[in-house]
């Protein structure tokens, strides 16, 4: 087995590992960096995010409104701490990435243009048009090429991290080309694999957003935290769940029923605002949770639109005109045009909310560092929290940024803590099973059982159990599901045995995270019996601070369920309130 | 809703057990709003799970999902089957790369040139995070915001016939890229991206067949960036030897 | 190893049959070649006249011939064909700014109508035509 000596391993080149990788590289060129991902950098999902990306720029803003509008938007779950920290640095990431080459949307006088989006009391979204996170991917991908000593590993897959000692000693991981193991020897590894959207049957997340890094760490010891936390974005495209960016709303875009009704006013977001006139976090820039939680109640009432996939209600612009649709909006208007037939210049576009985002993760602190030294993590695989219990819409970019930088910070300073000699014996053991294991999967017997049959009955389990509503029996329902499913998983045989590039095993290896990251989900939601941002039951309507302003923590049990405890919110100066989205007071 | 059965035709390469590619067919029930790789995915998924591709987003921006339909490169994600001429649907890897297995190909050669024209910018001298953004108005972002659109998915390069003739060409993408960061007003690295692309395999291999600017899915318009670089180059060369003292 | 990535050889004699886009970008090259042969019989035209009067009307006789007439209009053809593909990709080439955008490509292409009607007419008018 090839073994690949490193200082600093990341796993993952998406924003946050692109932005880690740099920030290494900046920190000391002689640090040996190797980049691994399982696509080639600009392949990762970060390309996808839309509308912009959260950041203090303007005089009439503040960072105490940034860190209001995020901690009132997460429901009190964040660490105010860590969102004070977060807050500082987002300007100042945000402008390195213009320093960088980032075409960020401009006034006329050559400043950075913002946006207002869902939940914010002043705009604050820097914004690429409408192809922010495709812009900040390939910034930080072009960038990171001037940097020699980031080695990089496209299209490799990492299956395992290497502990020994009580502390991270490298990975292993499948070059895709080969299908031969690798070893990555290092003694501080940083996780940025991105989110588990795909454990959902209707998701905007790509096909790679399978939730690796998450059950990797989770395997090792390290618990996910706040899994419950699923962030439904409530305009997602019936069929594809092609997302159509907030900045739809915040350019002024409103949501009809099926009488052209605006009815987020009945749902505590009014009063009515006046077309083409968006008030900031009052009705259709209210906060993500809640408009997806009305669009259920419209669905109830049987105000919603029927389609061929789904009951949908209408996103419309048509009062936007051309010229500011082309130019605010232009990808909106080609993905609408080219998969759902609709130009939405003259026509209001049906929508769905769709699943977009896990605030839980993997338990980070402040400073990107998990509970097993040497491990981190950043981006949407992570949990330190910001997010709390419903992320504000374009914080996730600059977080990636944020905590993408402190994470190599982190990986350096514990590198040069110089307590970290790799235990090559131990090492080498590891890898050697790590790989056994993988031949295993090889070498099982045929079945009956298809992963195609496991995999639409994990993401069905999740839409009924754990959707936008739940309520006990459903998520019971749901855990035990996914608990036979997890048994099942192990009998499915590879009918495709080749090494070269075999995406086969690579999906399978996939479904095994899935599935873990899935059952961390549902029995959290399960455990947590209040409603709180995106965590809503129909069993326990009320937010419990008494005994729920904490942190959920599941811990991982082999075959069975996680263990649950509970860890302190962090709260500094905001006491929890009532999140207000009626008229945008004060 | 309205199902269609219809035959794709897919070239399947296993370099451990093949000495070169077949096609294979495969009959799909189409759904009406299906793209090529919905097809794909289903044939993965019920009919045979040995079929291997690059995808993730299905929104036309990861670039992942590049191959030739019906001789055509196209984003499998963004070709409606229904725009398609009826009858059997050939699905081929990109041309000009090397097949590494079925339908995914090697990409070694474009991430090398995509390095080599060095893609960032390259300040005259490095702005403190203090002195906060750059100023940059709308006309100057506009400037080279077309050529910041590639998402890397190479279509250009399977339809330049430049590029399958001689591999040695740096190609669209690449010099689209590098005319993007030529053109951005923070940028003071165009003389060493010369130094590359202002030679016979860089902009000068290029004689405007204009394919590349056809089938771009990001309307990049590659063709043009390069024809203008080749203006801006030939401009260099006068200035050069006819005001000699220009040179610094 | 087990990897063996299998090269596709681009035919490199029949490569331009692929498809209709390479024809029509083959098309547009061979142009020249007519276009050439135009201008050496413009060439040959122009020492036949040197020569005196019998070589010229000898020439004349020439390029009135059916042959001759058929060249004319043959390189003619392909002058068009040369001349509006490049017109039509001049914008592509030369972006104009124009306040935050550019000027727009129809205005370009016009243009180039334009000046090639006006050269067309002012050449017409000194050959006595029109």
């Amino acid at each position: 087995m090839e073994t690949i000596e490193s200082d600093v391993v990341i796993v993952g080149a998406g924003g946050a590992g692109l932005r880690a990788a740099i920030a290494l590289a900046e920190a000391d060129p002689g640090l040996r960096i190797s980049l691994l991902s399982k696509v080639y950098p600009m392949r990762s999902h970060t390309c996808a995010a839309e509308g912009g990306a959260a950041g203090v720029a303007r005089s009439d803003d503040s960072m105490d409104l940034h860190f209001g509008d995020t901690v009132g938007g997460g429901d009190w779950l964040c660490d105010q701490d860590a969102v004070e920290f977060f807050i500082n640095e987002a300007p100042k990431e945000l402008t390195r990435l213009e320093h960088w080459g980032c075409p960020w949307s401009r006034e006329t006088d050559g400043s950075v243009g913002v946006r207002p989006f869902g939940g914010m009391k002043i705009k604050r979204t820097w914004f690429a048009a409408d192809k922010t996170g495709f812009h900040l991917l390939h910034t930080l991908f072009q960038t990171s090429l001037k940097f020699e000593s980031i080695r990089r590993f496209d299209e490799v897959f990492t299956t395992d991290l290497l502990v020994s000692d009580g502390r991270i000693q490298g990975c292993c991981a499948v070059e895709m080309r080969t299908g031969e193991m690798k070893q990555f020897l290092a003694p501080a590894v940083i996780l940025c694999t991105g989110g588990a959207g795909r454990i959902f049957p209707f998701t905007t997340n790509g096909a790679i957003k399978t939730g690796d890094g998450m059950a990797l760490a989770y395997r090792a010891g390290v618990p996910l935290k706040d899994m419950e936390f699923v962030q439904y974005h409530p305009t997602g495209l019936p069929a594809t769940g092609i997302l159509l960016t907030e900045g739809c709303r915040g350019e002024g875009g409103v949501l009809r029923n099926k009488d052209g009704y605006r009815y987020l006013q009945d749902y505590g977001m009014g009063p009515e605002t006046p077309l083409g006139e968006p008030v900031l976090k009052t009705m259709e820039l209210g906060p993500r949770d809640r408009l997806s939680q009305a669009f259920w109640q419209e669905q109830k009432k049987g105000n919603t639109v029927p389609t061929k996939w789904g009951d949908c209600v209408l996103l419309d612009m048509t009062h936007l005109g051309e010229a500011r649709i082309l130019e605010r909006l232009p990808f909106v208007h080609e993905l609408a045009h080219a998969y759902a037939g609709v130009d939405i210049v003259k026509e209001a576009v049906p929508i769905r909310p769709v699943v977009h985002y896990m605030m839980g993760g993997i338990h980070t602190d402040i400073n990107a560092a998990t509970p097993l030294p040497g491990l981190f993590a950043a981006g949407e695989c992570a949990c330190v929290s910001i997010n709390g219990a419903n992320r504000l819409g374009s914080n996730s970019l600059t977080e990636l940024l944020v905590f993408g930088k402190r994470a190599a910070e982190s990986a350096v300073k514990y590198v040069r803590s110089g307590t970290t000699k790799v235990d090559r014996a131990a090492a080498d053991q590891q890898a050697n099973a790590a790989e056994a294991r993988v031949q295993a999967l090889f070498d099982r017997p045929e079945s009956t059982e298809t992963m195609t049959a496991v995999r639409n009955e994990m993401t069905h389990a999740m839409e009924t159990g754990a959707g936008i509503y739940r309520e006990e029996a459903m998520l019971k329902d749901t855990a035990d599901a996914l608990a036979k499913l997890r048994q099942r998983q192990t009998s499915i045989a590879l009918r495709d045995k080749s090494k070269v590039f075999n995406t086969e095993f690579t999906q399978l290896v996939e479904l095994g995270c899935m599935l873990d990251v899935a059952q961390a989900v549902a029995v959290s939601a399960l455990a947590r019996k209040e409603s709180r941002g995106s965590h809503q039951r129909l069993d326990h309507v009320e937010r419990d601070d008494e005994t729920f302003l904490k942190h959920s923590m599941a811990h991982y049990q082999g075959e069975d369920a996680p263990r649950m405890d509970y860890l302190d919110v962090v709260i500094t100066k905001s006491r929890p309130g009532v999140r207000d989205y009626s008229g945008a007071k004060s | 809703m309205s199902q269609r059965q219809i035959t794709f035709e897919i070239l399947r390469y296993d370099p451990e057990t093949e000495t070169e590619p077949r096609f294979q067919a495969y009959c799909v029930p189409c759904e009406e709003e299906w793209v090529v790789l919905d097809a794909l995915n289903y044939i993965k998924d019920t009919l045979d799970g040995t079929l291997n591709y690059r995808w993730s987003c299905h929104m036309a921006v990861c670039g992942s999902c590049g191959m030739m339909i019906n001789g055509e490169p196209m984003l499998s994600c963004k070709a409606f089957i229904r725009d398609l001429p009826a009858g059997t649907i050939k699905v081929e890897p990109l041309y000009h790369f090397p097949i590494e297995r079925d339908l995914v190909v090697v990409l070694d050669d474009f991430m090398d040139k995509l390095e080599s024209v060095k893609p960032y910018v390259i300040p005259k001298k490095q702005r403190p995070i203090e002195d906060g953004p750059y100023k940059q108005t709308p006309k100057q972002l506009h400037q080279y915001q077309q050529y910041s659109m590639c998402i890397n998915c190479l279509l250009c390069y399977a339809a330049c016939p430049q590029y399958g003739l001689t591999p040695e060409f740096i190609g669209p993408a690449a010099l689209a890229l590098t005319h993007r960061y030529n053109l951005d007003s923070r940028d003071k690295g165009r003389r060493q991206r010369q130094e590359v692309v202002a030679t016979h395999e860089g902009v000068w291999e290029c004689s405007f067949v204009g394919a590349c600017s056809e089938v771009c899915p990001k309307d990049v318009d590659p063709a043009g960036a390069i024809q203008q670089m080749k203006i801006a180059s030939t401009a260099d060369w006068y200035l050069e030897h006819l005001m000699p003292w220009r040179r610094s | 190893m087990s990897r063996n990535p299998y090269v596709r050889e681009v035919p490199r004699t029949t490569w331009y049959m692929r498809n209709n886009r390479y024809i029509r970008y083959m098309l547009r090259e061979v142009s020249c070649v007519f276009i050439g042969l135009y201008a050496a019989s413009l060439t040959v035209g122009l020492v036949r006249l040197a020569q005196g009067d019998n070589e010229w009307t000898h020439y004349l006789n020439g390029i009135s011939s059916p042959t001759g007439i058929l060249f004319s209009l043959l390189a003619f053809g392909f002058a068009c064909y040369h001349s509006i593909t490049w017109f039509n990709v001049t914008p592509r080439a030369m972006r104009i700014p124009k306040g935050d955008g550019f000027v727009p490509g129809p205005a370009i292409v016009s243009a180039h109508y334009i000046i090639w009607a006006v050269v067309s007419l002012v050449f017409l008018l000194m050959m006595g035509v029109l």
